[in-house]
């Protein structure tokens, strides 16, 4: 299509929930812009922030879900488009819902009205300037390490690449293959435990 | 009991003394474990809840889905009967008995007015005796319907309930033509019947004999093989004849566990051993078998009305039964097999035109009992299977 | 300004791609608006259906009193609803109470936007289509645990405990089913498959065949896990145990009531028809007509174009009938003049169809030859839609109620090994045909 015809006003990402749509064929100007990023940034930074000082086990999970709803946003303006998916399937429709399920299990009223008995915020926000300032000076000293401008990856062929990089090409394994095959053994392990753990007699 | 201000309570054996009878055997005030119970949870099922088939309140104490213990909370409906029997004549009383199962009123008159009869010593002629029987064999029938329709309502299918009173309609044409009232029919009298039948009473009971049988082939089809059905209904509520007996449970309750004990045979009334029918009894007491009996109840109750139309003799309605009915002092147990077990009425006679006491004994409330044996361990919705299955009506437990 | 809207407006119709992208934000608005008018449409027509044919299989009537045959019934109950007081309960967690039905109606709306009801008929076309439909509507389950939780009652809280470990479950059978008829896609030349929901279509027409005949019978299994996992998903008659009636009053929304209340239904409605929209995409062929490769050609074209307006024909005829068969006293009359008046709307709607299937019956670019495609296109999607629809209901009327530990069983024992088999049996005898 001609991106001429576009009306500006409509084609301006800001106003529609249509950039999330990947335009695969599309030259014309990337519909990710920097509101999107800043919109959903603050909605990850803000739910996030609401995960930890809600004393309502649900409310923090609800705003967990926030949080991840948005940085899958952010994956998708990312093109990574199967990345996105699966963070909204395995996480917010999976994860998720096991948290709730547990949380809401437990007497909830009883626990919000108890005292925090633990003392080690100071430690914990130590540990969080600690990671900032590794970020801070990661983005400031490696910056020969990220592309200073978006990456134009082919759209339709993102799936492919990343079973790719996962399983290998015909013939040939792939970087990642021995990694995520270690990675759902240990995950079976898990699996293992908890049923070991949570049976009474197998 | 340790928030209870100890300044106020001078005295210290009276709590105590009160709290050494348990108001509730599921410790229903002290959990077990005070912090983090996650898994106990109490709910109230009932009194206004759609499958405890009127106002029976279950507390059920759960583990998750699992039911821990059950306690039966009744008497929303009590209307105090049997107190009123004692002042009312015998003969005013006899519409009272149609309201305690008002699904099978038809039944609880006959266990009535024999258990007079028997107390006045009169007996029947046995013209009334074969209305009777063909009356009470399809409120018999008409009962299991609404049973078969609420129960499958229960367990989730819905379609049933509404074959089963489009059938059941059939039977309540009959009794509306025969004696005006379609559900609290009022019958019988004591002595015999008041109304002769009806003209065209033999074709609508024969035609009723050919509608109905194909009927029971559709609900069949619906539910008997239905996989589902069977999950839900084999090996849920299973109880041993043993438990049976000791609980004093009867009907197709007890048949379903295995024990051949039907009062039509075992203590032939109103001249039952005049026909050929068979007792269908289980084998694994469980709901899948309470189903199956009272299926093929259902097709030998129509094997006796076949014969007992078929036979129906000639002559009187109505015994030699005083103006005003005066019984011997004494007293006297009569009980016939209602639709949903053992319906017996205890009369105490003082001589005078009342009873001086009379106690019913309701099937419904009797094997009401059985229902926290039955579903101890079981889940949730095992509990309005069992329900259901147990055939209660509310308006006899409490009545 | 308004040049550049009208070219706006005008510059998408020839194009053969989804508005979303082509990149025609405003197509993609005026698209989202039909389905969204659409979609509530379709609910209360299916609100009325649904009363109608259950209420049938019941030797009832069903509603007969609100217009002619009960046709207005759904818009008075939605009038009810709205107008009736909205209740949130003392003890209830009043934000989250609130939110719930929102989370499961946004989930089920948002999984319109990548259904296909043609080649170019949908919203966009994303290339992760199915994965993204998948995900968002796992998010409905998520409306339904919270309205349990923050009713702050038992029952609810117990519906919305079996509802979420119910559709966690059942969708584990559910996805692996799915990636079955994925991999039927990469069955081409090139060997790459596609989770595009018009690449799926697509692929199908390609390798002439619907994907529910693919390696007789493993497709066909395939398909009837889904739909199997797709009744459990939707807490639909026979795996409604998050509403069971019977068990737990009314399940996860005992609570609500009014609009709220409605609003779960229309997400529950909403959730049934995207569902079988996944369904008939995956394994009946979507858009395409039966037998896309043997009945080809301009005729056969021409002959299915018809459908659609015989559809609507003899839906007017029936109205017609219903007119005639009304009882002729003066009560019925305002009836009798409305089902005439809705006999009539069928009729002329079946005449327009009839006249664009006829004007547009050379494919060429003309306008009409698209309208008619397009038409086309949406009609066989939404009747093979609507025979699942029907099945619902079906389902709903016969089958008892399964128990939740039995659901499980089936869930875990039976459904998910079957779908484990049948994907590596899939991938087993792809890897040998291709």
């Amino acid at each position: 299509m001609n991106p001429a015809l576009v009306i500006p006003a409509l084609a301006h990402p800001s106003r529609m929930a249509a950039a999330f749509i990947d335009s695969a064929p599309n030259p014309a100007a990337p519909i990710a812009t920097p509101w999107f990023f800043y919109g959903l940034a603050a909605a990850a930074v803000i739910s996030g922030l609401l995960v930890i000082t809600r004393r309502n086990a649900v409310h923090s999970a609800l705003s967990l879900i926030v949080t991840l709803l948005s940085v899958a946003g952010l994956y998708l303006m990312l093109y990574a488009p199967f990345v996105a998916g699966v963070q909204i399937i395995v996480y917010a429709g999976g994860i998720m819902v096991l948290f709730l399920f547990v949380i809401m299990l437990v007497n909830i009223e009883r626990v919000s009205k108890e005292r925090q008995f633990n003392r080690i915020w100071p430690v914990g926000l130590l540990a969080s300037c600690a990671l900032l300032a590794l970020f801070m000076s990661a983005i400031q000293k490696g910056k020969s390490l990220f592309l200073d401008r978006m990456v134009q990856l082919p759209e339709g062929t993102n799936t492919q690449q990343i079973a790719a990089a996962l399983y290998g090409e015909t013939g040939k394994m792939g970087q990642y293959t021995f990694a995520f095959e270690i990675a759902s053994l240990l995950l079976l392990v898990a699996i293992l435990g908890a049923v070991i753990m949570t049976k009474k007699k197998i | 009991m340790t928030d209870v201000p100890m300044a106020n309570v001078k005295d210290n054996t009276l709590p105590n003394a009160v709290s050494q009878v348990p108001s509730s055997h599921l410790d229903l005030e002290t959990p077990e474990h005070p912090y983090l119970d996650s898994n106990e949870l109490i709910i109230n099922m009932g009194p206004q809840h759609p499958a405890t088939h009127g106002v029976l309140r279950v507390i059920l104490k759960l583990d998750g889905e699992k039911v821990l213990g059950t306690e039966c909370v009744i008497g929303y409906l009590h209307r105090g009967v049997e107190k009123i029997a004692e002042n009312r004549t015998y003969t005013m009383f006899n519409p009272y008995v149609d309201r305690m199962d008002y699904v099978a009123a038809v039944s609880n008159g006959l266990g009535y007015c024999q258990a007079v009869e028997k107390l006045l010593n009169v007996e029947a002629p046995p013209r009334a005796n074969y209305i009777r029987v063909i009356l009470t064999e399809l409120n018999r029938i008409a009962s299991h319907q609404l049973w078969l329709g609420t129960h499958a309502l229960d367990i989730g299918a819905m379609t049933p309930l509404f074959y089963t009173f489009r059938d059941r309609e059939e039977i309540l044409k009959i009794f509306e033509k025969y004696c005006g009232a379609r559900l609290t029919t009022h019958a019988f009298r004591i002595g015999g019947c008041q109304y002769e039948t009806y003209a065209g009473f033999e074709k609508d009971v024969k035609n009723f004999l050919a509608f109905f049988p194909p009927k029971i082939d559709e609900y069949e089809t619906l539910l008997t093989g239905n996989r589902i059905w069977i999950e839900r209904t084999k090996n849920v509520g299973v109880i041993s004849a043993e438990d049976c007996i000791a609980l004093g449970v009867t009907g197709p309750v007890l048949r379903a566990s295995g024990v051949k004990w039907d009062i039509r045979k075992a203590i032939p009334y109103a001249n039952y051993s005049d026909f050929d029918f068979e007792i269908p009894i289980g084998e694994n007491g469980d709901t899948y078998d309470r189903y199956l009996v009272r299926m093929i109840e259902m097709r030998q109750s129509l094997r006796i009305i076949e014969q007992a139309i078929n036979g129906l003799p000639e002559g009187p309605i109505m015994a030699k039964v005083p103006k005003v009915i005066k019984p011997a002092p004494g007293e006297i147990y009569h009980s016939i097999e209602a639709p949903k077990g053992e319906l017996g009425y205890f009369i105490v006679s003082d001589g005078s035109t009342q009873p001086y006491r009379l106690r019913v004994r309701p099937p419904s409330f009797v094997n009401l009992q059985a229902l926290d044996l039955m579903v101890r361990g079981m889940l949730v919705a095992d509990v309005v299977a069992v329900i259901g299955t147990l055939d209660i009506v509310l308006g006899e437990v409490d009545r | 300004m308004l040049t550049s809207t009208i070219n706006a407006f005008t510059s998408y119709l020839g194009s053969p791609l989804p508005p979303g992208n082509a990149g025609n934000q405003l197509w993609a608005l005026i698209y989202v608006l039909i389905i969204f008018a659409g979609v509530a449409v379709v609910v209360l027509c299916m609100n009325w259906i649904e009363r109608k044919a259950l209420a049938h299989f019941q030797i009832r009537l069903g509603p007969m009193r609100v217009g002619p045959h009960g046709l207005l019934q759904p818009i008075a109950d939605a009038l009810k609803l709205m107008l009736k007081e909205d209740i949130i309960p003392d003890e209830a967690d009043k934000l989250v109470f609130w939110v719930a039905p929102l989370i499961g109606l946004v989930a089920a709306f948002t999984v319109y936007t990548v259904i296909p009801f043609g080649p170019s008929q949908a919203v966009s076309d994303m290339n992760i289509g199915i994965l993204f439909m998948l995900g968002v509507s796992s998010l409905g389950v998520l409306g339904i645990v919270t309205a349990g939780w923050a009713s702050n009652s038992h029952y609810p809280l117990i519906g919305a405990l079996r509802s979420s470990a119910q559709m966690v479950s059942y969708e584990v059978a559910m996805g692996l089913a799915v990636v079955s008829a994925i991999l039927m896609t990469s069955l081409n030349r090139t060997g790459t498959g596609t989770l595009s929901m018009i690449g799926i279509v697509q692929a199908q027409q390609q390798q002439g065949i619907w994907f529910l005949f693919k390696f007789f019978p493993l497709g066909l299994i395939a398909f009837v896990i889904f739909a199997i996992a797709m009744v459990a998903e939707t807490n639909r008659s026979p795996f409604d145990l998050a509403e069971a009636e019977s068990e737990l009053t009314a399940g996860f929304h005992t609570e609500y009531s009014g609009l709220r209340w409605s609003l779960f239904m229309l997400a529950e409605y909403a959730a049934m028809i995207a569902v079988s929209a996944i369904a008939v995409t995956l394994w009946l062929g979507g858009w395409l007509h039966p037998f896309p490769n043997a009945l080809n050609g301009p005729a056969w074209e021409f002959i299915f174009s018809l459908f659609p307006g015989l559809t609507f024909g003899a839906l007017a005829l029936f109205a017609v009938i219903g007119t005639v068969r009304m009882p002729s006293h003066s009560f019925f009359r305002i009836q009798r003049a409305g089902l005439a008046v809705f006999a009539l709307l069928l009729a002329f709607i079946a005449l327009l169809l009839f006249v664009i299937a006829i004007l547009g019956r050379n494919p060429d670019a003309s306008i009409a030859a698209r309208f008619r495609e397009g038409i086309d296109y949406v009609y066989w999607f939404m009747l093979k839609v609507a025979i699942f629809m029907y099945l619902f209901i079906w389902y709903r009327a016969t089958w008892p109620r399964y128990r939740f530990d039995q659901l499980m069983k089936v869930g875990w024992k039976v459904m998910l090994p079957i779908s484990l088999g049948v994907l590596i049996l899939t991938a087993i005898v792809g890897v040998f045909v291709s």
